[in-house]
Parts: C-alpha cells; structure tokens; sequence
C-alpha cells in the first residue's frame, strides 16, 4: 500500500540534525507537533487568552467556552459516558499519582493487594509501590510468556479476592505489546477489585473506547499525541470519582468557602483546582481535531507497514537481540533491541551521528529491564509521519555502528 | 553518514582502554563507593587503598557504556599512586576538559589518556558518562579524607 505522507504538516521534520536530515524515532517519548496545533497555540494567546471560569466578560467566555469544548472532544474521543468523567491533568504521571493519592488513600488498607505487570513504567509502578509502603499493602506483579506477552495465566492466578487495584499499561512503551485490557478488567472485578489502565502509548495509536474496555480509570498525556507536553487527561467512573476527596484544593474547585469551611464544587470542577493548562487544553482539541483528520485507518495502516519494515530489518540483522514478541500482528509501534557487545549508549550516539534519533536507556522501566536481565536498551518508535525512508536510514546506519564497534 | 565524526569521540586509545579495562575487578577490603547513571541504569564501582597518603591501589568495577567503561579505566591509571590532595586536582582538571573548559599543558600531560576523553565536551549528552567513575573517585576521596590513616 502507497503510504500518505504527512511530513509536511510537521514543520519539524524538516531540521537537520548533525548535519543530516532529522530522522525522528522516538515519538513514543514524544510526538512532534503538526503545524494545526502551533497555530492554535498561537491563536488563542492572540485571539481568546483570559481565565476560564472567572470572568463574566466576553472574552472569560470564550476562553472557557473553548476550554469546556475541548472536554466535549476528549469525551467523545474516549468514548467516555458523560463529560464529567473526564478532566485534566499535567500528564499520564499526575493522573496516575492522582489515582494513587485520593482513591489509593481512601480505599487500601494494610494486606490488601495492588497487582501491577512487570512492564509498567515507572509512573504507574512507583505510586503504588510508595501507596503500597505507606498503607503496609502488598504488590504483586504479572510476568511475561516467553514470547514477550503479559502472562495471563500468571493474571489469573495473581488476581483474586485479596486484590483492590489492577494497574496496566494498555500498550508498552518498551516490548511494544498491547495488553488484554478487557480481559484484565473482568478478571479484576470478578474479584471485587478496580483496574487502572496507563493510556499513556495507546491514545494515538488505535482508537480507545473506556466503556468497550470497563476501565475504572483511564490515563494519558497530550504531547505523545501531537498536543504540547503539560497536558494530560485522567478519565474516572463517575460513580468511583464522586467518592473521592480532591487531592488539591484553591481556586475553581469551590462551591461555596466560609473562614472555617468550603463545599465543593461540582465534578469535574471539584478536581481542576487553579488555573489551568488552558493553552495546553486548546493544544489537546487542535491535536484530536488532527488525528481525526488523518483518520485511525489511515494512522495504523502506516504505523503496522512502519512497523513491520523496522522490526522484519531489526530481526535480520545478526547480531541484534530483538525484546518483546517478534510477532508483527502483536506488535505495535515500539521496538527496543540491542547490538550484542555495544551499550545502547554508544549505538544512539553512533546514529545520533546520522541524525537517527532513537531512545537509549532504561525508559522508566527498570523493573521490565531487571526481568529481561539487561541494564538497558535502544528503542526506535514509530508514528504515522515516518517514512519507510527513514527506517532504512536507521537500518543503514545501524549496520555502519554495529562495523565501527566491531571491527 | 558521517563515521569520521564517531571516530572522534572515540579514539582509538578509548576503544583500546575499553576493550582491555586497567584497575578492572573488586579489592578485598577495601573502601569503595558506587554511583549509578540515573538515565540509563549504569553503575560503577571505584574502590580506593590509601596508605602514608597515597593510593596504594585502585580498582573499578560495574557495568557501562564504552565510554563510561573507558573513562574509569583511564581514570585508574592516572589516580594510581597519587596522593588524595593531587587525585583531587587531577579529578578537578579532568571534570573541566569535559566540560569544554581550557585546561593548561602540565594539567593535559598528567592527565594522560585521560585528556584523550576531552572530545567528549562536543557530545554533551554524553558528559554524564565520561565523568561517572571521576564523580565516585572525587565523592570516595572526600569520604575517606576524615579518616585518620
Ligand atoms: C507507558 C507509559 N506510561 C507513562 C508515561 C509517562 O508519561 P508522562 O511522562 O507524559 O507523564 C509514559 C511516557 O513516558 C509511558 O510510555
């Protein structure tokens, strides 16, 4: 299939980097930005800026208009019930600690069970390991199949009466898999217990539906999805987020305060205290707007020929140790691998030279590193504005690296 | 692309120190200190004997990328045997050639192979490596220094 190429709308894409053409692999730590979302930067700060929620001016009311529109698009984007389940973080991070700290607080007790996957990254591990010590509750953590997979059986045999939270990542950042959220989320409350799913590497990648998946909680951030970094969503039942008390309290999340007292307002409000992200909130709409634009047929068309192309060039390759499954239909854009005898290190530095810019690291999962007996890996990602082109490239000068270290 | 530009980073001296470590392994009882590199999981060891204020021996050990391997490795040679006061000096020397600082002559010729690492300041995202071991020889030394012997 001819692959539509979107670089034109990412001015970005065209920078040279040590003197060769940018060839950007590493969206799954961050996108770039089509030029849609920079002019709607750029137009609000021209046209609408003022306070949301506070003004009884014009120009407070199309700000918030704005603001409160783009809660309608994410609504809809998700797939979420009612547009008071959804409201905005500063990222995947703060919605999960957010998790941690209100429902986490309230409703885990000493012995109860947090089970997590060995593959989280550290933002949806270190919050409940930290819950887990401050509450004297126990972590129990899903392995992987030979293959690279989450251990189902191993989910099934983790999950039981004892458990009160499940937290996931959809897909992983590292092996590229995405997990059995529906299946992980009946098994979860079978047993009486929520599952709180990391968003954070599906969101733009496939369509997400929280109601198809029965995710309690649903987290991601806007800037691996073409929006700017600091804006993030956290999707909760609504049943579930009427129970909780605020984590942070100010500014636009009161009803009514006394000297001695203050009622709430209503949710979402209740959870957005202070001003917000508004620029970042416009960026998130303009972005959505973008990959609906693109359309998810489209986008995971390209990513899957991507896909294939790097992991079939990966896996040719002697001397190349490929993590996670090696099976493309399992597969999806986000491979790490290592050249055997060269630190990750030295290979992105190698092709940094080429302007390949890939990940070299733990990438916030040192835990998955532990299991998979390395320190560290390289990991190439994909998004639907690379080119076949450019896997070649990072092929090509893998192949130079590998020679120089080893010759 | 540009192959030319990695042999500038590194040198056949890195390369060599790399595949061949100096000073590489564990001490019995002998004081040691390890630092880890937050961002990629590397952690070395360097483990200091000071006796009638010299170092006596000198060993590293951990795992890391060639870079930081070779820099330790660099680093041993030239502590060895110097008094605490001087592997301080040469730590200071070598932490600003890595940085892209001018150092002068006498500073680059004690620095040995080490000085060789200097190229580094054209690769900033790699200056936490090249000065991993010198950080946890420097933190060693300052540990050791309230010590009587
Ligand atoms: C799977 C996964 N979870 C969570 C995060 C954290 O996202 P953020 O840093 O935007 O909070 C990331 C990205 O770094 C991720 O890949």
């Amino acid at each position: 299939m001819a692959m539509t190429n979107y670089r034109a709308d990412f001015p970005i894409l065209n920078t040279r980097i040590n003197g060769e053409p940018l060839t950007y692999l590493d969206s799954a730590a961050t996108s770039q930005k089509p030029q849609a979302v920079i002019d709607a930067l750029v137009a609000y700060y021209q046209h609408d800026n003022a306070n949301v929620h506070r003004g009884v001016y014009t120009l407070a009311a199309q700000a918030t208009d704005q603001y409160e529109a783009v809660r309608d698009q994410v609504t809809a984007f998700i797939n979420a019930p009612q547009r008071e389940t959804v409201f905005f973080t500063r990222s995947t991070t703060e919605s999960l600690n957010w998790v941690a700290q209100t429902y986490g607080e309230q409703f885990i007790g000493p012995q109860d069970e947090i089970v997590l996957t060995v593959m989280e990254h550290h933002s949806n591990l270190v919050p409940w390991q930290q819950l887990a010590i401050r509450k004297h509750a126990k972590l129990r953590y899903i392995g992987l199949t030979s293959d690279g997979q989450l251990d189902m059986d191993a989910a099934k045999r983790l999950i039981t009466a004892k458990t009160k939270l499940v937290a996931v990542a959809e897909t992983s950042n590292v092996l590229g898999v995405t997990n059995p959220i529906k299946a992980l989320a009946a098994l979860a409350h079978q047993n009486g217990a929520i599952i709180v799913v990391d968003g954070a590497q599906a969101v733009a990648h496939h369509p997400v539906d929280v109601q198809a998946l029965d995710a309690d909680f649903y987290a991601f951030s806007g800037h691996k999805m073409l929006a700017p970094t600091g804006i993030g969503v956290l999707y909760g039942k609504l049943d579930l987020l009427e129970q909780l008390t605020p984590a942070e309290f100010g500014g636009e999340m009161i009803d009514n305060v006394t000297q001695q007292t203050t009622t709430f307002a209503a949710i979402p409000q209740r959870f957005e205290a202070g001003t917000p992200n508004i620029s970042g909130v416009i960026g998130l709409g303009a972005a959505i707007t973008y990959l609906q634009q693109v359309g998810w047929s489209t986008i995971e068309a390209q990513e899957a020929q991507l896909t294939e192309r790097l992991l079939n060039g990966l896996l040719k390759m002697d001397g190349v140790t490929v993590y996670g499954p090696h099976d493309l239909a399992l597969h999806g854009p986000v491979v790490a691998f290592n050249l055997n005898g060269v630190h990750p290190h030295d290979v992105a530095t190698g092709l940094d030279m080429a302007g390949v810019e890939v990940r070299a690291g733990h990438h916030c999962a040192q835990p998955l590193m532990a299991y998979l007996q390395t320190s560290a890996t390289v990991r190439a990602s994909v998004m639907f504005y690379n080119t076949p082109a450019e896997i070649d490239r990072l092929l090509t000068a893998l192949a130079e690296v590998k020679e120089f270290f080893q010759s | 692309m540009s192959l030319l530009k990695l042999g500038e980073l590194y040198k056949a001296v890195i390369l060599e120190h790399a595949q061949q470590l100096h000073h590489h392994g564990q001490l019995p009882d002998v004081p040691g200190l390890t630092l880890n590199n937050p961002t990629c999981g590397d952690v070395i060891k360097v483990q200091l004997d000071i006796q009638d204020d010299q170092i006596q021996q000198i060993a590293f050990s951990g795992t890391g990328c060639t870079i930081s391997q070779a820099s330790a490795s660099v680093m041993t040679d030239v502590l060895a045997k110097q008094s605490p006061a001087q592997a301080k000096t040469l730590i200071h020397d070598f932490s600003q050639l890595v940085m892209g600082d001018e150092i002068d002559a006498t500073a680059k010729t004690q620095l040995g192979d080490a000085a060789v690492l200097g190229a580094v300041a054209e690769f900033p995202t790699r200056i936490r490596c090249a000065m991993l071991a010198w950080h946890a020889a420097d933190q060693l030394l300052d540990e050791l220094g309230g010590d009587p012997k």
